[in-house]
C-alpha cells in the first residue's frame, strides 16, 4: 500500500488585486492532471464516509475511481446516477461541511477535495457535450408539473424524466435556474457556460420548461389538477427579502440582497452600461448580514467598483453562516468586515438617498437559541460611517403567492409549506420541498429534497395503480 | 414571444396595445397588473392592464412613453412581438355593492381605473368618475368610462376640456353634496395623495394603486416596498391597491425617482 498522500491539490484561482475587479469566476478549475493526481490520493475505503456526507449520496469514490483510470467520460455517468447538476455542485455546494468533512483523511487536516473533482467532472461533461443516456427510458404516459425552476426543481425534473413521466417545470421569471440566476453571482456561477448548460442537458432529456408562469396567478395548484398533471412539485424556494425594520430602511440605494443581486445577475447590471437594467452603488457601500449572500453582495460591490465595501454583521466571525471559502475569499479582495455591530439607523441626504448609517457594538453573551453566542449591545458605543448604498441581506421569508392561492395547503406559522420528509404535503399528489419547506438553505440540500420528492412521487404514484 | 396585434396612438406618447396573450385573458381581473420586457435584454418593467378579451385570448395595455424601456416598447411595430409577460400579478381590486362609488383618475391611471369601474358599476353601484389630465388632448378613455359611469366630471389644467383645475376641485364639490361610499383614485403620485388628504377628514374609504418601481413583481425583490400603516409591504403582492388614508406617499415619490439620473443617460445614449 503507498503512503498516505497529504498534499491536497489547490484549484487555481484568480489574484485578489485582478479578481476584484472582474466578474469572470474566482476559481478556475483543476487541470486534468491536477484532478488525477488528486485522485490518486483517494483511499477508496470500503466503507466511504464521505458518500454519508453527502446529502444526495454521490458515489464518490466510484467516479474519482473513473478520473484516476483516465475516463473522464465513464465519471460523468457515474456522478449523473445520483447528480444531475455536477458542474453547479461542484462549485456552490459547501464540501467542508460535507462529505470533505467526512473523508478519513479530513482527521489527518488534508481531505480529497471531493468539489473540486466533481466540478471537473461536471465541466467536463459540458465542455464535451455528454448527454445522458435516455435510450431505455420509456414514457409512461404521465405528466408531472413543477413549479420553480432553481437547484430543487431542476434535480427533480432531472430524476423523474429518467423515470419516463413528461415532466414540465413552470418558472415566474423570464429566465430558468432560480437562484442560480439572479442570485448567485457569476464570479462563483457562471451563467452562459454553466447553469444555461445544466439546464440544456436537461432540456435534452426531454424536460419542458415554461418561463414567465407564475403559479397561483396563471394557474392555481388545483388548475393544474385540472390540467391533468397528476403530480406536483412545489419548489419556489424562500425568496421574500427580510427587512430589520429600523428607520430609513426605505430610503433611496438601500436595497434588499435579492434587488442587488437581481440588478447585477439576472438583469446583468454587471455588463455596465449595456444592461437596460441599472444599478447605483456610489463608492461605499455596506452590506447588512454574515451569510453566503452578504458575501456575494459585498465582492459584487467591489467589482461594481465600490472604493470601499463593509460587510456589517451583529454576530463575531465564527458564528458567521457563510462558507469558510467565501470569507476567506472577501477578506482576500479587501471587503472590510465590521463585526460584532448592529445597524440602528439609516441617515439621509435632502434628497432621499442614503447618506450614513448609524450602528452600535455588539459583545457576545450566553448562546440563544440558535446556540449561538447572542450578541447584546455595548451602551454608548453608537457610531455613524458614510455609505452611498446598502445592501440588507439577513435572510428571505417564504413567498406567500402559493399558499394564498392553493386552498386547504397546510403551512407554518411562518408560511412554510408543511412537508414531511419525503416531500408529501397534506395534499394528495402534491409535494413540496427545498427553501419553500426547510426556510433559506443551501443549494445541495434542496437537490436532496428534490431527489428525494422524485423518488416518493415515483412511488406514490404507481402504488395508487 | 408575445404577439403585438395592433398600436394606437391614444394621446401624446401614450400607447394603446392589444396583444395575444390568450392564458392571461383568461385570468385577468380589475386590478391585476403584468411585468413585460420588450425584447430579449430589456429591463422588466410593470404595466396596466385596460381590458382583455377571453374569447379572442387579446390582452390589451396602455402605457406613456417616459423611459429607455417604454421608448423600445413603443417603437415595435404591428405584428412584431413582445419577449415576455408575467401575469396576472397582484391582487384584483376588492368589488362589492358599497353604494356610491367615486372613480377618480389622472392621466394614464384612468387606464387601470376602467375595469374597476366597469366592475363596480356591475356590481350595482352608483359610479360617478372624474377624470382629470393636462389638456383635452391628454385624457384618454372618457367614452369607454361613459357608459359605466353615472355621471362624469372632467377636470383640465388649462381648461381646454370639462372644468379648469384639479380632480380634488370637483370631488369636494361631490362630497360636499352627497355620501360617497367609495373612492377609487388612481393617478400620479401627487394626486392620490391630494385626494387622500381630501377625503381623510370625513374618513370616506378610498384605495388607491400605486405604483412604485419592480423588477419580478413576485414578491422576490422587494424594490416595491412601500409603507403603509407604518409597515413595510410589497405593492406586487401585498397591493397594488391599499387605504390611501395609510400609505406614506413621500416615500413612494421619492423612491421613484431613485434612478432618475441613471435613465436620463439611458435616453441620451439612446438619442
Amino acid at each position: 500500500m503507498s503512503p498516505i498522500n497529504l498534499n491536497r491539490a489547490h484549484m487555481p484561482e484568480q489574484e485578489p488585486n485582478i479578481r476584484a475587479h472582474n466578474f469572470a469566476e474566482v476559481n478556475t478549475g483543476l487541470t486534468p492532471e491536477l484532478a488525477k493526481q488528486e485522485a490518486a490520493r483517494c483511499l477508496f475505503c470500503k466503507k466511504p464516509t464521505c458518500i454519508e456526507g453527502c446529502p444526495v449520496h454521490i458515489n464518490i469514490p466510484h467516479f474519482i475511481q473513473a478520473i484516476l483510470e483516465d475516463h473522464p467520460d465513464e465519471a460523468v455517468r457515474r456522478i449523473r446516477v445520483d447528480n444531475s447538476l455536477p458542474a453547479i455542485c461542484g462549485r456552490v455546494c459547501p464540501q467542508e461541511t460535507q462529505c470533505e468533512e467526512k473523508c478519513v483523511l479530513a482527521k489527518k487536516g488534508a481531505p480529497i477535495a471531493i468539489g473540486a473533482l466533481e466540478r471537473f467532472v461536471g465541466d467536463h461533461a459540458i465542455r464535451a457535450c455528454i448527454l445522458p443516456d435516455m435510450s431505455n427510458v420509456r414514457a409512461n404516459g404521465r405528466k408531472i408539473a413543477i413549479i420553480g425552476s432553481g437547484p430543487s426543481g431542476l434535480t427533480c425534473a432531472g430524476e423523474l424524466i429518467k423515470f419516463g413521466y413528461a415532466v414540465t417545470v413552470f418558472e415566474a421569471l423570464h429566465e430558468l435556474g432560480g437562484v442560480l440566476s439572479y442570485g448567485i453571482p457569476e464570479f462563483r456561477l457562471p451563467k452562459e457556460m454553466i447553469v444555461k448548460c445544466e439546464i440544456d442537458t436537461l432540456k435534452n432529456m426531454g424536460v419542458q420548461f415554461v418561463p414567465n408562469a407564475v403559479i397561483g396567478k396563471i394557474h392555481t395548484i388545483p388548475e393544474l389538477q385540472d390540467m391533468g398533471y397528476d403530480a406536483i412539485y412545489i419548489a419556489t424556494g424562500a425568496g421574500y427579502p427580510t427587512f430589520m425594520n429600523i428607520p430609513g430602511e426605505d430610503l433611496n440605494y438601500v436595497y434588499s440582497a435579492n434587488e442587488f443581486l437581481t440588478r447585477v445577475n439576472l438583469m446583468q447590471a454587471f455588463k455596465g452600461d449595456q444592461s437596460a437594467t441599472p444599478i447605483y452603488i456610489g463608492k461605499r457601500v455596506a452590506v447588512i448580514g454574515g451569510g453566503n449572500t452578504a458575501l456575494d453582495s459585498a465582492r459584487s460591490a467591489l467589482r461594481l467598483g465600490a472604493e470601499k465595501v463593509y460587510i456589517v454583521y451583529r454576530r463575531s466571525e465564527a458564528e458567521m453562516p457563510g462558507r469558510a471559502e467565501e470569507i476567506k475569499h472577501a477578506k482576500e479582495e479587501g471587503i472590510d468586515f465590521q463585526l460584532l455591530t448592529l445597524p440602528l439607523e439609516y441617515l439621509s441626504h435632502p434628497n432621499g438617498s442614503v447618506r450614513a448609517m448609524r450602528c452600535i457594538r455588539m459583545e457576545l453573551a450566553e448562546p440563544d437559541a440558535s446556540g449561538r453566542r447572542k450578541p447584546v449591545p455595548i451602551a454608548g458605543s453608537e457610531f455613524e460611517f458614510q455609505i452611498d448604498s446598502a445592501v440588507v441581506a439577513i435572510g428571505t421569508q417564504a413567498n406567500p403567492i402559493i399558499a394564498a392561492t392553493t386552498p386547504g395547503l397546510e403551512t407554518n406559522k411562518w408560511g412554510y409549506i408543511t412537508a414531511n420528509e419525503s416531500g408529501e404535503t397534506n395534499l394528495k399528489n402534491v409535494f413540496a420541498g427545498g427553501d419553500i419547506v426547510s426556510g433559506s438553505a443551501t443549494v445541495i440540500l434542496a437537490m436532496g429534497a428534490g431527489r428525494t420528492a422524485a423518488g416518493q412521487i415515483h412511488e406514490s404514484l404507481n402504488s395508487a395503480k | 414571444m408575445f404577439d403585438l396585434l395592433t398600436k394606437h396612438l391614444i394621446a401624446p406618447n401614450v400607447w394603446r396595445y392589444s396583444i395575444r396573450a390568450p392564458e392571461i385573458a383568461v385570468k385577468r381581473q380589475a386590478g391585476h397588473f403584468v411585468i413585460l420586457r420588450p425584447a430579449a435584454n430589456s429591463e422588466r418593467i410593470p404595466l396596466t392592464i385596460v381590458a382583455s378579451d377571453p374569447a379572442a385570448g387579446t390582452l390589451d395595455i396602455i402605457f406613456q412613453v417616459v423611459g429607455a424601456t417604454t421608448r423600445e416598447l413603443a417603437a415595435l411595430p404591428e405584428g412584431g412581438a413582445i419577449h415576455d409577460i408575467a401575469g396576472p400579478l397582484g391582487h384584483p381590486t376588492h368589488i362589492e355593492k358599497f353604494g356610491t362609488a367615486v372613480m377618480v383618475g389622472g392621466g394614464v391611471g384612468i387606464a387601470p381605473l376602467l375595469p374597476i369601474a366597469q366592475a363596480f358599476k356591475q356590481k350595482g353601484n352608483r359610479v360617478i368618475t372624474i377624470l382629470g389630465g393636462r389638456s383635452q388632448d391628454f385624457l384618454i378613455l372618457e367614452n369607454d368610462l361613459k357608459p359605466v359611469s353615472d355621471e362624469l366630471f372632467i377636470a383640465t389644467d388649462d381648461g381646454s376640456r370639462g372644468q379648469k383645475g384639479l380632480v380634488t376641485d370637483v370631488l369636494k364639490t361631490i362630497i360636499s353634496k352627497e355620501k360617497i361610499d367609495i373612492i377609487v383614485a388612481i393617478g400620479p403620485v401627487v394626486m392620490m395623495k391630494a385626494v387622500a388628504e381630501l377625503t381623510r377628514p370625513q374618513g370616506i374609504k378610498t384605495m388607491v394603486s400605486l405604483n412604485p418601481l419592480m423588477i419580478d413583481g413576485t414578491g422576490m425583490c422587494g424594490v416595491c416596498r412601500c409603507k403603509v400603516a407604518g409597515k413595510t409591504k410589497f405593492a406586487c403582492v401585498d397591493g397594488p391597491e391599499f387605504d390611501g388614508h395609510q400609505v406614506d406617499f413621500d416615500s413612494l415619490k421619492r423612491r421613484l425617482s431613485m434612478f432618475k439620473d441613471e435613465e436620463k443617460k439611458r435616453m441620451e445614449a439612446g438619442n
